[in-house]
């Protein structure tokens, strides 16, 4: 009965208020050896994979991210004389503009949360410096954004989560709407599109930026389905991620750097790096 | 002889150590949903076996310990579990004494309370209902009580605990 009562009030206070946050991330600093070692059977057979893996595959792979590093060279050399230029006019209209992204790479740990919801663990936390509300990416799309962060440990919550709603854009013609994720992996849903919205099947959704926790410009997800019923209000609407949810490893958590609004930057790290290719232009009907 | 029992503790502590691990180790995309409740069964058998020792505090600990593993709502496993807790000991004599094959039902019971208040708790704070493959846990956790209670019990036996 008492138990009953008092996890009826933890339920109550851990939703309501963010007085228990301290409490579990205690909790889960005493609990983080379970969760190590639970993770360890998939380390280890990662870790004997990368071991045994042929020379005649290295070379490959090799020779592979050579094209890669080269044509990615190649495109930076333009992207940097257009960012200058993009810096000039902005600075020409007065508007403020954005110094880069400060990029973190974070690791997934092979721990499963609940199988309900669309939350990861990574192995990053308050030491690094992340806050709540952080954006975090992969190296193709936007992945979610951090919740509950431990000292040594940050839980992610994906966009697919049904609780996760994201401001985005449509690429090709700026149409803005709400990216409701749908508790599937891999599927969004824009469920508040009028009947004779411009959208199409193929259209790429960016994030708009308007929410104030996602940089704007970062690819979400692609159109999938379009459905249109006379005979109601909202056009349904399907995406899917362009980052592959069930798959990815690795993160990019990300701080934001403007000159006007300096955020707080942890030290630097060796595992951190400075983009300025992961900014994008604005889009052309800016 | 009871400090000589209790020093036993450790064993009852390890399986359910061992219970987070399985609740905890990745499992593919498929599957995810067909993972019993592994803590949720070792706690019955342990509620069952040693009801003057294993209760509703321990339960509501368990539980909370494994809200934070798995980053569900603060308090969500740990009502779960005291409950489960709660009927098991309510419920231990007359179970006891059941032929294994109709443990299993009482098991399943115990398991849809659990699974009843998880969904209550994680839709009053407003999380959309799962799909429903949600309930097919506690019949894999009903099919599964026989292996685990023998096993368990062997195990108990081996260290004495009583």
């Amino acid at each position: 009965m008492v138990a009953g009562l008092l996890s009826i009030s933890l339920m109550v206070l851990d939703h309501r208020f963010n007085t228990l946050e301290s409490l579990r991330s205690t909790l889960s600093v005493v609990l983080y050896p379970i969760q190590y070692l639970a993770s360890l059977p998939t380390l280890l057979s990662e870790s004997a994979s990368e071991a045994i893996t042929s020379r005649d595959q290295l070379e490959e792979e090799r020779d592979k991210l050579h094209t890669d590093n080269l044509q990615l060279l190649a495109r930076l050399q333009k992207f940097e004389a257009l960012e200058a230029e993009n810096m000039r006019l902005r600075a020409l209209l007065d508007s403020s503009f954005k110094v880069g992204d400060r990029v973190l790479i974070a690791e997934l740990m092979a721990v499963e949360q609940d199988p309900f919801r669309q939350v990861v663990l990574i192995n990053k936390g308050k030491t690094s410096g992340l806050f709540e509300g952080q954006p975090v990416l992969d190296a193709n799309a936007v992945v979610g954004q951090v919740t509950h962060i431990n000292p040594i440990t940050a839980s992610v919550l994906l966009i697919t989560d049904a609780t996760h709603a994201l401001p985005v854009q449509i690429n090709r013609n700026g149409l803005r709407t709400i990216a409701l994720g749908t508790g599937l992996i891999n599927q969004l849903e824009l469920p508040h599109l009028p009947n004779n919205a411009d959208i199409e099947v193929g259209d790429l959704l960016v994030t708009s930026g308007l929410g104030g926790r996602f940089p704007p410009g970062y690819p979400v997800a692609q159109v999938v389905a379009v459905e249109r019923e006379p005979g109601r209000p909202f056009a349904s609407v399907i995406a899917e991620t362009t980052a592959h949810l069930d798959r990815v490893r690795e993160v990019l958590l990300v701080w934001t750097l403007t000159p006007d609004r300096p955020q707080a930057v942890p030290a630097a790290e060796e595992t951190e790096v400075t983009h300025s290719d992961v900014q994008r232009a604005p889009e052309a009907n800016e | 002889m009871i400090a000589h029992a209790s020093g036993r503790n450790y064993v009852i502590y390890l399986t359910l150590l061992m219970g987070y691990f399985l609740t905890l180790i990745p499992l593919p995309e498929w599957a995810q949903t067909f993972r019993p409740q592994w803590v949720a069964l070792i706690l019955i058998y342990w509620c069952m076996a040693l009801p003057e020792r294993v209760g509703v505090g321990l339960g509501f600990i368990v539980g909370l310990l494994l809200d934070v593993l798995t980053g569900t709502l603060l308090g969500q496993h740990a009502l779960g579990l005291s409950v489960v807790a709660f009927v098991t000991i309510k419920l231990h004599l007359r179970v006891r004494v059941m032929p294994l094959r109709q443990q299993v039902f009482t098991i399943f019971i115990i398991l849809l309370v659990e699974r009843l208040l998880a969904l209550w708790s994680t839709g009053a704070a407003g999380y959309p209902t799962p799909s429903l493959w949600y309930w097919v846990t506690p019949v894999i956790g009903m099919l599964l009580w026989p292996w685990i209670y023998i096993l368990l019990r062997d195990t108990r036996r081996r260290f004495h605990v009583s």
